[in-house]
């Protein structure tokens, strides 16, 4: 790491004297790395900013573009544009930005441009903008697709990307990455910074701010000094720990006495039910009436808003929440971060601890809350890596395709372009690096046309070909088709959470949030959930309305929210596996744990770190195959698919599996002992087997429909004719149906299928996992069920076996009709 | 499993087949509703570039079931075509299929609101409505009482719950005196069987809902509404 120490340029020299004064009146020195930026900036160089929150990063970002300002004069048109992954959080950086302006009196003046921005204030920034503008990167894309966004960025000095870690990977960092380099095209020599958390390996960022072509200039990477180290603790419940589930009920006593030790407590939690849970878990014990909210996802803007308000206050001494916080805003005096649930990864716990304390020379403290014996090993894990310094990484994605889409029609609705020079725009994209002609020439070819073999569609083209060679848009209604279906947030259907109210169904009462669509289905009116800290009644559906009541005092049957988003990283993974491979580190495991593993060693195998483990043994009239890869839960719901799939065509007649983030476990009417398990958990199951499963699978069609939407082959509102999800879906089907059927090689199926191997089946950790196995599968047969399987058997029942409502279902409801029949007979 | 209900339609016994397709045995007739071809090149017009297989895909399955039961009759029962301009745009290929399908047996065309005026180059009997024993075939169902009613026009579907999942297909919707077919385009949406639309026309409606390779009728006490009353829209389109 490069000692921000050594570069010590004097403050004097380098800084304007308005400035240099403003820090004195504060009593502030610049620090070494906001003088790194600075000079970077002088020099004309892209930069990486990486800091811990608290660092002063939002300053250093904009300072090179303050100075420039203050000594270039502003007013000639945009200077710099920051973009932020959260409205929220550009309008805050806006704020908290205008005070060292107004301060300095500095003459730059700055603006937000977002979704909320009323259309006037947004036409009169296309003709007179401010020096300095904060916006999202759907914003920008939007910029981007007018025609005079080149007159507009044509002066632009600087882009600064704020929370580049959190951005750059997924869809919305492939939307940006195209909207960069656009960007640069239109503004010779303009300068890109990058704000960064802490990160394992800088290189794609690095990548992602700058041109791939050989004339780029690497940009700068600048660290700030690293805070004083966490002190994390790993909590020694009094309490026995649990087998299996995450809610850590056994451990709420002491979380709440944690809060009451502390100024202030961020509660993170990994699912919004479990924010629920914990929340009503601990206002059932808070005798000293002390302030603790709740914060999700789910939960109305408005309520969430009050809470931050509240938090930034300090008038809060707790806040329950998921990664809703995990970004942006500074909450102000947060002393003690508190984690319920398996970290998962060692980045996002880091990440997590950096929100306590952004005072840096103090130390922040965490407490990490096991759930399970399991997560009792993760979370020692990720206390080891947190004291390392070590971090978990992901390697960044391939530039989706449907985002392409989205991005050529936009560039067409911008200006006509020669396909050529797009294609060479486009590669310059870190994320597009490697995309090669021909594919760009299919995508294109999607845009204009449908990019269909059956050429039917040549008279309704969206784009049409000029004589001169240039693509352009056909007319103004595809470029308003464009616009209202930018950005790769595809929301899942949802309907509004909604109090009932005397007045009656035409009068409706207040909204308390929102639920997936799928989760109200699976409501019988009358059932109670909690929502938003209380317990409701469900009671019906009107329009885009769930109608509830509350319903205090009752029992809630909780809701089933989607599990752990975040599956367990293979960094963290690899931890736990060689921590229980060395019996010599057991010691320092807690007593139930030691025991429980000891007990293992004794009853069945130990894994080698580089082993499987698969056990088969009888159980209460069935026969079960288990197997710990840590993998995470979805390569293991792929990898139960799949493996049952074999078992079933080699007669063993499984019935059903579960898959937690640690083990699998398959049930069977027959001994499963007998298979070869090196054959099972061969490779080749990544083939056929895969494909088999996919063609039945409502998996795909749920992909497909977000990456149609995204490229823009289905609407995602029209004026005047709002959709519900559910209508969308329902028709997305019918086209992946018909599409599949006739194109099976189409590029929008291609993209569908690069969305579903990468986020819902984790088919690359998967394939590793396989590889990593292979001739190391130890099978131990057993005459009963072992220690280690326990907590994965105690899951059967309580999870949903991954499966899909299907022609059984419908056969059942058919048969009680039936039955009804013949009884009334 | 239990023996499979027995479908019929004031006293006519009738086929509901996986296809979609009604068939009814006696009168070796084949009915079929709102086959609704191109559609998606209707929607090309507007720019929104679906996958112009629709009408392909359509007839394939027609013919399928055509080639099954060898009826000597086939019955479209309005909405075969998406508009009045969809004959022109026809694939070749597309109508070339159609055509060799409607050799040999009576054809049947019902006139939709859809295609008010009967195709040019596909010759066949065209009618507002038409009786056939104790059945009369219409596009549009009556409003009130109708014994012996077969229509289409209103693209049933079925939500099936169980167990707390869902699952949304198309069905045939029926009370035993009348009948409302699904909709048979490959594009065609569906409108929840459960909707006002369907209240003036059934009493205690049976929705005989198709699955991968049977029908299977559900009760009113398995069937739950759509959340939001969209379905409506795509009809409209």
């Amino acid at each position: 790491m490069r000692g921000p120490m050594q570069v010590q340029p004097s403050a004097a020299v380098i800084l304007p004297t308005v400035f240099e004064r403003w820090f004195a009146a504060r009593g502030w020195r610049p620090r070494a790395h906001q003088l790194e930026c600075l000079e970077a900036g002088r020099a004309g160089r892209s930069f990486l900013l990486i800091a811990p929150t608290g660092g002063g990063k939002t300053l250093a970002g904009f300072l090179p573009s303050l100075v420039d300002l203050h000594e270039t004069g502003g007013g000639k048109g945009l200077h710099t544009l920051y973009i932020s992954p959260l409205k929220a959080l550009a309008v805050d950086i806006a704020r908290n930005l205008q005070a060292p302006v107004s301060e300095m009196g500095l003459a730059v003046t700055l603006e937000t441009r977002t979704g909320d921005t009323p259309p006037s204030r947004r036409q009169r920034q296309k003709f007179n903008p401010p020096d300095i503008l904060l916006t999202t990167p759907e914003q920008l894309a939007l910029l981007l697709s007018h025609k005079d966004s080149a007159r507009l960025f044509a002066g632009l000095k600087s882009v600064i990307v704020d929370e580049l870690h959190a951005m750059a990977g997924g869809k919305r960092g492939h939307l940006l990455a195209l909207g960069l380099a656009r960007l640069r095209g239109l503004a010779p020599g303009l300068r890109a910074t990058g704000l960064s958390a802490t990160v394992p390996d800088p290189q794609p960022l690095l990548d992602f701010l700058s041109a791939r072509n050989e004339e780029a200039r690497t940009p700068a990477l600048i660290r700030a000094a690293g805070g004083a180290k966490a002190e994390v603790d790993v909590l020694n419940s009094d309490e026995r720990i649990p087998w299996s589930g995450h809610s850590a009920r056994h451990a709420w006593g002491e979380i709440y006495d944690a809060i009451r030790g502390a100024r202030m407590t961020l509660v993170f939690v990994n699912t919004r039910s479990q924010a629920e849970m914990t929340f009503q878990a601990l206002w059932r014990m808070n005798d000293d009436n002390l302030a603790i909210a709740l914060h999700h996802g789910s939960l109305d803007v408005e309520r969430r808003r009050k809470v931050e308000a509240a938090m930034a206050k300090g008038s809060l001494r707790a806040v329950v929440c998921t990664s809703t916080l995990d970004l942006g805003i500074d909450w102000g005096d947060v002393d003690l971060v508190i984690q319920v649930g398996a970290p998962k990864g060692a980045s996002r716990i880091t990440q997590r601890i950096g929100r306590a304390n952004h005072r840096m020379d103090e130390p922040s403290r965490a407490l990490l809350i096991p759930g399970n014996r399991f997560e009792v090993l993760e979370c020692l894990a990720a206390q080891a890596a947190i004291s390392e310094g070590a971090l978990d990484g992901e390697a960044p994605k391939i530039g989706a395709l449907d985002v392409l889409a989205q991005h050529i029609l936009g560039m067409a609705c911008a200006a006509p372009f020669r396909p050529d020079d797009l294609y060479k725009e486009v590669i310059s994209a870190a994320p597009y690096a490697g995309l090669d002609r021909e594919t760009f020439g299919r995508v294109l070819e999607f845009v204009a046309t449908g990019g269909y073999a059956l050429k039917s569609y040549d008279r309704y083209r969206r784009v049409v070909k000029t004589p001169e060679g240039l693509y352009r848009i056909r007319n103004a209604e595809t470029a308003q088709q464009y616009r209202m279906n930018v950005g790769t947030i595809v929301e899942s259907p949802a309907l509004n959470i909604r109090l009932m109210t005397a007045r009656g169904p035409k009068r409706p009462g207040r909204k308390l949030g929102t639920l997936e669509e799928w989760f109200i289905e699976g409501l019988a009116p009358g059932d109670t959930f909690l929502f938003a800290g209380e317990i409701l009644r469900f009671e019906g559906v009107e329009g885009q309305d769930a109608l509830v009541t509350r319903a205090p005092g009752e029992d809630p049957k909780t809701p089933m929210w989607a599990g752990g988003k975040f599956p367990l990283s293979t960094f963290l993974a690899g931890r736990v596996r060689r921590m229980i491979a060395s019996p010599k580190d057991w010691k320092r495991f807690p007593d139930p744990v030691r025991d429980w593993l000891e007990l293992q060693r004794e009853h069945s195998v130990i894994p080698k770190a580089d082993e499987l483990l698969v056990e088969t043994f009888p159980y209460v009239n069935r026969h079960f195959l288990v197997c710990y890869p840590f993998d995470g839960r979805l390569a293991h719901q792929t990898l139960g698919m799949l493996i049952t799939r074999r078992l079933e065509r080699a007669g063993r007649q499984p019935l059903g599996f579960v898959a937690t983030e640690y083990a699998v476990s398959i049930w069977g009417r027959k001994d499963m002992s007998g298979v070869d398990m090196g054959a099972l958990f061969a490779e080749d199951m990544l083939g056929d087997d895969l494909e088999n499963w996919l063609a039945e699978s409502v998996l795909m069609k749920r992909t497909f429909r977000n990456c149609a939407v995204i490229a823009g082959l289905i609407e995602r509102r029209y004026p005047g004719q709002e959709k519900t999800g559910r209508q969308v879906m329902f028709s997305a089907d019918l086209i992946y149906d018909v599409l599949k059927e006739h194109e099976p090689d189409h590029v929008l199926l291609r993209a569908a299928w690069e969305d579903a191997a990468d986020g819902y089946l984790d088919l690359k950790r998967l394939s590793d996992l396989l590889a990593r196995v292979r001739g190391r599968v130890n099978h131990a047969a057993l005459a009963r069920v072992s220690p280690l399987a326990v907590p994965v058997m105690l899951e059967i029942g309580k999870e949903n076996v991954a499966g899909e409502a299907n022609e059984a279902m419908l056969a059942e409801a058919s048969d009680q009709l039936i039955a009804e029949a013949m009884r009334r007979g | 499993m239990a023996e499979r209900p027995v479908l019929s339609v004031n006293g006519v016994r009738l086929e509901a087949t996986p296809s979609g397709a009604l068939y009814w045995r006696e009168e070796e007739t084949l009915v079929v509703a709102d086959l609704h071809f191109e559609k998606g090149s209707a929607f090309a017009r507007r720019g929104v570039l679906l996958p112009p297989y629709d009408t392909r895909t359509t007839l394939k399955r027609l013919s399928a079931v055509i080639h099954q039961y060898q009826p000597q009759r086939v019955i479209s029962l309005g909405d075969a075509f998406h508009d009045r301009a969809a004959e022109a745009r026809m694939d070749e290929a597309d109508a070339a299929l159609l055509e060799t399908m409607m050799k040999g047996r009576d054809w049947i065309w019902v006139l939709g609101n859809h295609d008010p005026i009967p195709p040019k180059r596909f010759a066949g009997e065209v009618v507002a409505a038409k009786r056939i024993g104790r059945l009369v075939l219409r596009h549009e169902p009556t409003e009130g009482p109708s014994p012996g009613e077969l229509a289409g026009h209103l693209h049933p579907c079925a939500r099936v719950v169980c167990d707390g999942r869902t699952l949304r297909r198309r069905c045939f919707a029926s009370d035993g005196e009348r009948m409302v077919l699904p909709a048979f385009g490959a594009y065609a949406g569906g409108l929840n069987v459960l909707d006002e639309a369907f209240a003036p026309l059934f009493g205690p409606v049976t929705a005989w809902v198709i699955g991968r390779s049977a029908v299977y009728p559900v009760g009113e006490a398995r069937l739950a509404p759509d959340p939001a009353p969209a379905a409506r829209i795509s009809k409209a389109c």
